[in-house]
């Protein structure tokens, strides 16, 4: 591959972002291989953080769900599960860590804005400006059967609530004002008298009076991550999010296009169109020569679909149960069973079964694929694989040509996953002027190349703030 | 790992420190040894979580609460208990760290989840300190009806503690059986549902995080606000050592802490000078604790009282940095070489070092006796 002259593409300086994400639930984190490490102890995620660290990542990333999945009403024992509330495990790396961003997926359907917003706002004062916030939404009364107030909310209500949320969070982080802390024990007073403003909120999701108990940090507010793909989940994020976890960033056309439609959606809400970062999630599977990278991901992919997983992700796309099929026999021969609700919570949901079963039936028959053959080349491939001077060629022109921003990686080996791409790739990434050589800020935000929190620009940045 | 020893082995006294904020006196911040834009740093928490380690203390507790502290013009910020414990634990190794959660309005489900990763991240050295969000306001800031009435909040103590510990024990300790030949990770006959229903709410687990390092955490409150069954050291308060005494005695839980607040002489001030002190600005509210204002030897002997009627102290400093320096510096030290409290030892659970046995999981009835111990 020729390098790409760096004068001649859309963004010559553009520099790419990595993040880590810590998945802990699902069968993409190989739990089977003798260097598997233990998924729940702090030393996991201490030395992924520091892998991390030590390769300049902007972000170390935590996912969350508030209910342990489930197929067909049983409890989904196959893959990796049982993971640490995500600001708990974050407050304690923030100890442990100096740059890094701590990012923690939280609900905003099963949480409320005053102890929430406190969370982060903690978060970001231990790590000295350092939290951002994966925002997501739940609507089925399967999870809410964890909470009080049940599986309340209406699917069309989500959004609505969870931009209702960051109103009243974004009150709160700004309910102190700049300086409003006393620089001396001498000083009349704590707080600045008048400096500490209440939030009073009454909308349709919350109704709210409260003082707000924490001062800004050093980045203003925690930076805003989003993961929804529908319209209506872009349009949160043009409207709110600072970074974007996309599923665009495998295929350089697709990215593009994503890419060029969020770009569009914040023009549209009056953000420059370089005003948030898109990060789509990846997995990056490198080997010294193109055969090697490829042999290791064969290997991965019989690690992460063991005939058992293989059966369970058919399973759901039919709709049967399979588990006492044959993994390495052929494709079942029953027409998938089409119904409302199955059942299966927690895992991915099958738009149009009866379609995606007759491109299996058709590839498997073209190619002579066993069903666990089939569910590895078809299912989901969001993935770069090559040696770290080809990945890097790519990644640059994916960069430069304005398609990402970067990537959230997501390691298949915990917790070692990230040593060959901060060993191998980071440097030639280094080497093309594409990845940072030290840490410029301070901040997730400085170091991400953000702006100020919406709130808190002046006049016409602000149209979106409310 | 969590070897017990047995209660008769351990040291004759516990020593608990609060160490919310700049001390137990509202006005405490006038005479901290930093300005108040320093309290909410990564360096002032980590900093005094260890003098209190290496001081010897038992157990750091931390006060929290949804409304801010204090009232003008002493109202001041504070970072979530579990957040700055969490962090505490990751810059500390062998003291024990109990946040203070209320869970009047809070979600049991989070709460649980929270305090089982803090006890992963210490490796087994947390604990909970339950209390109750009494004023109204609290419901206002969560956006709850109000729980009105003391009744109330002890029922959703109690519900909101049963939920949490039933949680714990939703995942037994060795769910996690990696099993190659059948391609399961988790034994689903290991995971059990807790379909908890009480008097306002229902919970139906089981808990997204495994079962904490020990099992369940020691969970500390007071006897007449949570029920003792539920509790592992009871909280007693009284104004002298025979009211506390008469109040452990009736704790009917396995240790029971006395509160006690403490003002030292410093090299500098007496303890009534450093009282009187921040008098002027706002009043030290009488809580019915036991109040020691004085020398340092005088609360040596009073501690040495104390340890014949109660298992620990949960000691509540004037003025954090100034009376901890003494405690570290004097108090501890005497203590020690009277061998009425020992310092945690190191790779020790917090049950193990209040000689408490690692509780037996209420959903593995099946599994023979003594198993429990050999995991």
């Amino acid at each position: 591959m020729t390098r790409t002259d760096p004068l001649d593409v859309p963004r010559p300086h553009a520099r790419l972002h990595f993040g880590v994400f810590f998945q802990g639930v699902n069968h993409w984190t190989i739990w089977s291989a003798p260097d598997s490490g233990a998924q729940i102890d702090p030393a996991s995620f201490r030395r992924v953080a520091q892998t991390a660290e030590r390769g300049l990542f902007d972000a170390f990333f935590l996912g969350e769900g508030l209910r342990l999945r489930e197929v067909d009403g049983k409890i989904h024992d196959l893959d990796v599960a049982g993971r640490p509330d995500a600001i708990t495990q974050l407050a304690a790396l923030a100890a442990v860590t100096r740059r890094i961003g701590l990012v923690s997926t939280s609900n905003s359907t099963f949480n409320e804005p005053a102890d929430l917003a406190r969370r982060l706002s903690g978060l970001d004062l231990l790590s000295e400006g350092r939290a951002g916030w994966n925002v997501v939404t739940t609507d089925n009364a399967w999870t809410g059967a964890n909470f009080r107030r049940g599986g309340y909310l209406d699917h069309a209500d989500r959004y609505r609530r969870a931009e209702e949320f960051l109103t009243v969070a974004r009150a709160l982080w700004d309910g102190w004002q700049e300086g409003a802390v006393a620089g001396s024990v001498g000083a009349p007073a704590w707080s600045a008298p008048g400096a500490v403003h209440r939030v009073r909120h009454k909308g349709p999701q919350f109704d709210v009076d409260l003082a707000p108990t924490l001062p800004r940090s050093a980045q203003g507010h925690p930076v805003i991550f989003q993961a929804g793909d529908s319209g209506e989940g872009r349009d949160f994020a043009a409207r709110n999010a600072d970074v974007i976890f996309s599923a665009h960033g495998t295929d350089f056309d697709d990215a593009l296009a994503f890419a060029d439609d969020i770009r569009r959606r914040l023009r549209t809400v009056g953000r420059p169109d370089d005003d948030l970062r898109i990060l789509p999630g990846t997995e990056i599977i490198i080997g010294a020569t193109e055969e090697e990278a490829q042999e290791k991901k064969r290997w991965i992919r019989l690690q992460q679909v063991t005939p058992a997983t293989a059966l369970g992700i058919a399973g759901l796309l039919w709709n049967i149960d399979l588990s006492d099929r044959d993994a390495d026999g052929p494709l079942p021969k029953e027409d998938p069973v089409v119904a409302e609700n199955d059942g299966s919570f927690g895992a991915r949901r099958i738009a149009d079964p009866r379609a995606v079963v007759a491109e299996w039936r058709a590839k498997a028959e073209a190619h002579g694929w066993s069903l666990r053959e089939t569910v590895i080349a078809l299912g989901p491939q969001r993935g770069h694989v090559g040696t770290p001077s080809g990945l890097a060629d790519k990644f640059a022109h994916f960069v430069r040509h304005g398609a990402i921003d970067g990537f959230n990686v997501t390691p298949y080996l915990i917790p070692d996953g990230l040593d060959d791409i901060v060993d191998l790739l980071v440097p030639e990434l280094q080497e093309r002027g594409v990845y940072r050589t030290e840490y410029t800020g301070t901040t997730l935000r400085e170091n991400l190349g953000l702006r100020a929190p919406l709130t808190h620009r002046s006049a016409p940045d602000r149209r979106q703030a409310g | 790992m969590f070897s017990e020893g047995t209660p008769l082995s351990g040291p004759a006294l516990h020593l608990a420190v609060e160490l919310d904020g700049d001390g137990a006196h509202p006005a405490a911040w006038r005479r901290a040894a930093h300005a108040p834009d320093q309290l909410l740093t990564p360096r002032r928490v980590a900093r005094v979580a260890a003098l209190a380690e290496n001081a010897g203390f038992t157990l750091i507790t931390l006060d929290d609460g949804v409304l801010p502290p204090g009232a003008a013009p002493d109202a001041v910020g504070r970072i979530g208990a579990v957040e700055r414990a969490a962090f505490v634990a990751a810059s500390t190794s062998t003291i024990g760290i109990a946040p203070v959660v209320p869970v009047t309005y809070a979600e049991p489900f989070h709460v649980a989840s929270q305090l089982a990763s803090l006890d992963h991240v210490s490796a087994g050295r947390a604990g909970w300190v339950v209390t109750e969000e009494e004023r109204p306001e609290a419901a206002r800031a969560w956006g709850r009806p109000p729980v009105a009435d003391a009744e109330a909040r002890a029922r959703e103590s109690r519900d909101g503690v049963e939920v949490a510990r039933a949680l714990w024990d939703s995942w037994e300790d060795d769910a996690v059986i990696r099993s190659v030949a059948t391609s399961r990770y988790l034994d689903r006959e290991r995971l059990h549902y807790i379909d908890f229903t009480g008097d306002t709410y229902a919970v139906k687990g089981p808990a997204i995080v495994p079962r904490p390092p020990q099992g369940q955490l020691v969970v500390l409150g007071r006897p007449d606000r949570v029920p003792a069954a539920r509790l592992d050291v009871a909280l007693v308060e009284g104004r002298d050592p025979a009211a506390v005494a008469t109040a452990a005695a009736v704790a009917g839980t396995p240790r029971v802490f006395a509160e006690v607040e403490v003002a030292l002489d410093t090299p500098r001030d007496t303890a009534s000078e450093r009282v009187a002190d921040l008098e002027r600005h706002a009043p030290w509210r009488d809580r019915g604790r036991l109040r020691h204002i004085g020398s340092a030897d005088q609360l040596v002997a009073l501690l040495g009282e104390l340890s014949r009627h109660v298992d620990g102290v949960r000691l509540h400093p004037l003025v954090i940095d100034e009376d901890l320096a003494v405690l570290s510096r004097l108090v501890l030290p005497a203590l020690t070489e009277r061998r009425l409290v020992a310092r945690p030892l190191p790779g020790t659970s917090l049950r193990s070092t209040l000689g408490l046995q690692r509780p037996a999981n209420r959903f593995a009835a099946a599994a023979p006796a003594g198993q429990e111990d050999a995991r």
